[in-house]
């Protein structure tokens, strides 16, 4: 057995949930999907003194629409955000993204609540989140709160969550149906974490993009926006865009990590020309 | 730690197990239940080799612990023949189009493209590259692999069309 020891809990409710992590304090850490811990485990960089399963929670998986938004809730697999199609009608960008994580076997596991927890800024749902402007729902002993996307990522594996607390959903916003989405990344093999990657949203009404969101993949400690690049695309003419340059615009104030797999130069480079792929193919497709 | 009892079905029986907390499920397939089938390579979700289905789903049973298994339904590769010496159409495939060589990658590979033709029965070239990209072989058989999917989704739609016929 390659994990070393641990207690095992299996709540079966958020409540139950919250109290086991509010009795165990730090010696506990939540199993989701276990796409992530479960290696860890198994090559013992983690050695949490207990487990709480929260795969028997009832309440914390599936998608319902509330108030104009689509909450999904913390154990939906990626198998699902990938194949439903209300899902896909309320926020196309889950299904687009769904397909670039690992592969069919990790989907089936995996969930979206556990990759942001996990809060990889090379995985697709960090960013996808922040494109969107989504929130976090969490849930601990001082009760609900929601979290901002913009606020949840603080760098590299860590978040705003508190030890005593857990994702319980992700609420999203619904974009209008004419909006245009895409996903671009690079990997080495497909599957493989993102070199670089990009998440992009765009809206336009008479030949004027009056809404765009560009999130990007591997490209710092938390999933970044190009603020400044949106900023400046609301209100321009599709005519009139220098797609080139607006890649270039959009990673300038980046400065990705330089690894075994590429330098932070190449990643920025990489980057430019995937949100020019990415924000030409949205462009396109809400113009249609 | 202290032990827990676990009751799944695999491969159609129910099947009672006494395990610690930590054991995977592939090891418990392996050690408690004797299926031996299930292949385990890295042991940490890389290689594909110990893809087994859990509830008709894909999954890496070296990414679960067998108390998760609990109440489930789980099909290793033992469990996909139809019985005898008979080999299910993906198996055959695999057989006829050399889509093994060492043979040690090849339950996961069967495995997973039992549960990727099940979903998608006529696949192109490159979804079956796709649906099998979650498995390595190190003996570089890849193309007889994608062939040997190939054929065994041509036998499972010509059995279909004989069925209705």
């Amino acid at each position: 057995m390659k994990p070393a020891p641990f207690g095992y809990r299996a709540p079966t409710s958020v409540a139950e949930t919250v109290s086991a992590l509010a009795e165990l304090g730090d010696e506990a850490k939540i199993l989701a999907g276990g796409q992530s811990l479960v290696p860890m485990l198994a090559l013992r960089l983690a050695r949490p003194e207990n487990l709480v399963d929260v795969n028997r929670v009832p309440e914390l998986s599936g998608a319902r629409r509330e108030n104009g938004r689509l909450v999904v809730g913390a154990t939906t697999r990626h198998a699902t955000l990938e194949k439903d199609p209300e899902i896909a009608a309320a926020v196309p960008l889950l299904r687009r993204a769904a397909p670039y994580i690992g592969h069919a076997a990790i989907r089936s596991r995996g969930t979206l609540g556990g990759s942001l927890a996990h809060a990889d800024s090379a995985a697709e749902w960090p960013a996808v989140v922040r494109a969107l402007d989504a929130e976090i729902e969490v849930e601990g002993p001082a009760g609900r709160r929601r979290i901002p996307a913009a606020e949840f990522f603080e760098t590299t594996f860590t978040t705003a969550l508190e030890p005593d607390e857990l994702v319980t959903a992700v609420s999203f916003p619904v974009w209008s149906p004419s909006a245009g989405f895409a996903v671009e990344e690079l990997a080495r093999r497909h599957g493989d974490f993102a070199l670089a990657g990009v998440v992009c949203g765009v809206e336009v009404t008479d030949g004027r993009i009056d809404r765009v969101a560009l999130a990007l993949i591997g490209m710092a400690s938390v999933p970044e926006r190009a603020e400044a690049v949106e900023r400046a695309l609301v209100g321009t003419a599709v005519t009139d865009l220098d797609l080139a340059d607006v890649g270039a615009q959009a990673v300038a104030h980046l400065d990705p990590p330089t690894d075994v797999h590429g330098s932070g130069r190449y990643r920025r480079t990489v980057g430019a020309v995937l949100v020019r792929r990415a924000l030409t193919a949205a462009l396109e497709e809400a113009q249609q | 730690m202290t032990d827990v009892e676990v009751t799944l079905t695999v491969n159609g029986r129910a099947r009672t197990v006494r395990v610690e907390p930590r054991k995977t499920l592939a090891d418990t397939l392996r050690e408690d239940l004797r299926l031996t089938g299930t292949h385990l390579g890295c042991e940490h979700g890389v290689c594909g080799a110990c893809t087994v289905l859990l509830d008709g789903e894909p999954v890496r049973a070296c990414l679960m612990f067998a108390v998760q298994a609990a109440g489930a339904v789980v099909t290793t590769v033992e469990g996909l023949s139809p019985g005898g010496d008979r080999l299910s159409p993906v198996q055959a495939a695999f057989r006829q189009c050399h889509g093994l060589q060492c043979g040690f990658c090849t339950p996961g590979f069967v495995v997973s493209a039992t549960a990727f033709l099940a979903e998608n029965p006529d696949p192109t070239d490159a979804e079956i590259r796709e649906g099998i990209s979650g498995n390595l072989c190190r003996c570089t058989g890849y193309q007889g692999i994608v062939r040997a999917v190939r054929a065994a989704a041509d036998t499972m739609a010509a059995d279909t069309q004989e069925a209705s016929a």
